[in-house]
């Protein structure tokens, strides 16, 4: 019977009296597979192979090659856990980290075929037991790295979202916000929320959006942006767009975005000007031209 | 006689309150012959669908009396809110002050200047 008792007992076995031997093969399978020379040190590899090692052989001790979910393998999982999440942070390749343990079928098939040179059954049950076995924690394994690449993301996300939307007061009473990249709904909530609370701040009552740094308008950039506007009119201030490109200009019409009675602006300097003159400000030469 | 009326919003607006505040400010804007009335909601932190409709009404029935009616002090959180109920209050005047506000009100109107407005706390 392919799979029983005796496949499992055979394993562990197999594991165990073989462990420096599977440990050195092991550790010169990955070491020629790693691309990246010097990204981990042998040492640092072979203390992480000796460490799942032992951790592999006391989970498999009771036969239970089956359920990830038990508590013997507990150990295992959280050991791999932290091996494939320092190598997503230190920038391998998935199938760099996936390798470590692909890498230990080998060595570990060798060292069931020695022990069971002469037993054909019980070889071909060990051995599709560790695959079993094998192909699970590998698949463990990548799950953990897209888990730990995904938070990475995440998090730059995140960092971007704070860089990217900063509120500038040009002169008294007048904001400007120059937005860059593309907005989105969350964006625009920031975006819309510290625009507002800055106004609120300084209390401003002229705010150009700049949106020469945005790269496309669809319907939905249009209706936050004039979400936008419509808030910051709902508390007293006069909201400009400008830094529209053409393409941008022509987008708008075809896609028969009205932008209603928001005044719009070509550049940011015409922006300010009207600005400047809604606040009865104007801005002069002191000195002659060279 | 006073030019302006003064509201100040300072308690959180519920919808039996909203309904007294219709009645006495439309009363008063036809006893005293205002012709400016300033809303101030800064105090104004929670907002709903209804609440967002009766500031509307309000101004609207200002404008119907004859008075012009600037809300002023929206907080953001509000104007978020109001923004994404759709409730975008077209023609509401709107400050971001009762300073600015009573400017606001001065320069759109043709009345002698006048101080000494009547205040009205609600």
């Amino acid at each position: 019977m392919i799979g029983g008792e005796a496949g499992k007992m055979a394993l562990y076995q197999a594991t165990q009296d073989n462990t420096k031997e599977l440990l050195a093969e092991w550790v010169k399978e990955q070491m020629s597979t790693i691309s990246k020379q010097g990204a981990i040190k042998e040492a640092d590899l072979r203390d992480q192979c000796d460490t799942f090692l032992h951790l592999f052989t006391s989970a498999i001790r009771h036969g239970n090659t089956t359920d990830l979910r038990t508590s013997e393998w507990d150990a295992v999982l959280r050991y791999l856990n932290e091996i494939s999440a320092t190598r997503s942070e230190q920038g391998f390749s998935p199938s760099e980290t996936a390798t470590f343990i692909f890498s230990f079928k080998k060595p570990l098939f060798t060292a069931l075929g020695k022990t069971y040179a002469s037993d054909a059954p019980a070889l071909a049950s060990a051995t599709w037991e560790s695959t079993a076995i094998l192909d699970r924690l590998g698949l463990y394994t990548m799950d953990v790295f897209l888990k730990t690449r995904e938070t990475i993301i995440a998090r730059q996300q995140e960092d971007m979202m704070e860089l990217s939307t900063p509120v500038v007061s040009l002169a008294e009473g007048i904001l400007a916000l120059p937005v860059i990249g593309t907005l989105d709904s969350a964006r625009t909530q920031v975006v819309m929320e510290s625009l507002l609370q800055r106004i609120v701040d300084t209390g401003s009552t002229v705010a150009i959006i700049d949106i020469t740094g945005v790269p496309t308008v669809d319907t939905l950039v249009a209706q936050h942006l004039l979400k936008t506007v419509t808030a910051a009119r709902l508390m007293g201030a006069d909201c400009i767009i400008s830094g529209i490109r053409p393409q941008i200009a022509q987008t708008i019409v075809h896609l028969g975005v009205d932008l209603g009675d928001v005044i719009t602006k070509a550049t940011l300097s015409s922006a300010f000007a009207v600005a400047l003159q809604r606040k009865g400000m104007t801005i002069s030469r002191i000195k002659a031209q060279a | 006689m006073g030019d302006f009326l003064l509201v100040t919003i300072q308690v959180d607006m519920h919808d039996r309150l909203a309904m007294t505040l219709q009645d006495d400010l439309t009363t008063k804007i036809s006893q005293t012959g205002a012709f400016g009335v300033l809303i101030d909601i800064s105090a104004l932190e929670i907002v709903d669908s209804f609440i967002g409709r009766m500031i509307s009404n309000i101004s609207s029935m200002s404008r119907v009396l004859d008075a012009q009616t600037v809300v002023v002090g929206m907080q953001p959180a509000v104007a978020i809110t109001l923004v994404e109920l759709g409730l975008t209050l077209p023609g509401v005047k709107t400050a971001l002050d009762v300073e600015k506000g009573m400017a606001l009100l001065r320069e759109t109107m043709v009345v002698p200047e006048s101080d000494d407005d009547d205040r009205q706390d609600i």
